[in-house]
């Protein structure tokens, strides 16, 4: 590894010390994010004024919205552990990416489900095929097919290196979902929070919605972790970390 | 790096690179053709003769609804920046549907006017309390915020 590496990065991608750092950061994520993720919704459900235009039915942007967000943020973050994991071969990396397609899939299909019955109410249909959401499914399916091609093989570490290249030409549907309501006119709105410039919500709204978006990046960390220390431990069970684990699993258990 | 991970770069990086180009393309090539909806005014230059049935975008004009006592039968007048379509629909239409609302409309030109098949409102990105609107719509007493919701942004 290149010196300009940190040491403790470096440290990271031993499975047995991952596996603890993971063990140690989970319960954290998941706790904050329950919080968080209650404070969002009774912001968003009994705080925030209703909408000028959608009166109540505005309120599952706080579920909507997050979902949204983070189907696309986990697939960069799996995008960067594929790649990662490609060209350094780095088992960590191949873990994460494999294991954050099925979390970033559920989103998706959160994404998909509660849009779906947004749509009913204020447009007038359950599903209509405009760019946003087609490439939307698409994502879905990408992300579903991620998770089968690297079940589909015997040796793990060679399905993740086959589905790792699916996730990065699959990647170039990111950006399509993400401008695809300024690129071709659709049903769906254009994007209401910005990174640049104003947004277009009102602050008593907003504060609900970037809580409910910490708690959900949160979700992730935890969810994630999880899976990558089931994933490590099954994939390297006859090393000695594992062993000397299962040993001293009276004690602590982490 | 060494020379085997250098390999495996290149080679990562021309198959992503292939796909950009590949997915960039037909990007491209779909901008061009593909349209979810024609404005009244698209439809007025001739630019939907081609499709028997196509989608009609624009806004609601103020004061146009008019409903039959006895059916549910509705005629309004989309319009754009530009341009005005007359539209029939029969059935049930959205919540959202009012005067200076966006909608879009499914269904075939008929002798000047457009048979509607499906009626969908289209709504704005913005979300504010109804106070705040009422405030802002007194200030700018002759631009309704609707206008926002009709333009869609172009590249």
């Amino acid at each position: 590894m290149a010196n300009w590496v940190p040491l403790w990065l470096h440290r990271l991608g031993s499975p047995p010390v991952f596996y603890r750092f993971a063990g140690a950061v989970r319960p954290w994520a998941l706790g904050l994010a329950l919080v968080l993720a209650g404070v969002a919704l009774y912001g968003g459900l009994f705080v925030a004024p209703a909408d000028y235009q959608q009166g109540d039915a505005y309120r599952i942007i706080f579920v909507h919205v997050p979902s949204a967000w983070m189907s696309l943020f986990i697939y960069g973050a799996m995008a960067v552990a594929a790649f990662v994991g490609l060209v350094w071969r780095i088992k960590i990396a191949e873990v994460v990416a494999m294991e954050s397609a099925p979390v970033g899939a559920a989103f998706t299909f959160i994404t998909l489900v509660t849009g779906s019955l947004w749509g009913k109410p204020m447009w007038g249909t359950w599903w209509t095929w405009d760019a946003r959401l087609t490439s939307e499914l698409v994502l879905l399916f990408i992300y579903l097919g991620v998770i089968g091609l690297y079940h589909s093989f015997e040796d793990r570490r060679q399905g993740a290196r086959a589905a790792s290249f699916l996730v990065l030409v699959g990647a170039v549907n990111v950006p399509i979902v993400h401008f695809s309501v300024n690129w071709w006119n659709t049903l769906h709105q254009g994007s209401t929070v910005r990174l640049l410039g104003p947004s277009h919500i009102e602050a008593s709204m907003l504060w609900p919605l970037l809580t409910m978006m910490a708690a959900t990046k949160l979700y992730y960390i935890a969810s994630l972790f999880a899976r990558v220390r089931a994933d490590l431990i099954a994939s390297e069970s006859g090393k000695g970390w594992v062993r000397e684990l299962l040993a001293h699993r009276d004690g602590s258990g982490a | 790096m060494n020379p085997t991970r250098k390999r495996r770069l290149a080679i990562v990086v021309s198959v992503v690179v292939a796909a950009v180009v590949a997915v960039g393309l037909i990007v491209f090539a779909l901008q061009r053709n593909m349209n979810y909806l024609f404005t009244p005014s698209q439809v007025q230059e001739g630019q939907a003769t081609q499709y028997p049935t196509f989608r009609l975008g624009g806004m609601v004009k103020a004061g146009s609804i008019q409903r039959a006592a006895d059916s549910l039968k509705v005629s309004f007048i989309v319009v754009d920046d530009a341009g005005a379509m007359p539209v029939e629909y029969t059935g049930i239409l959205p919540d959202l549907f009012r005067d200076n609302q966006s909608v879009i409309a499914t269904g075939r030109m008929d002798s000047g006017r457009f048979i509607a098949s499906e009626v969908l409102a289209k709504h704005d990105e913005n979300y504010m309390p109804k106070e705040l609107k009422d405030a802002m719509a007194k200030a700018h007493e002759n631009r309704k915020i609707d206008d926002k919701a009709m333009k869609d942004p172009q590249p």
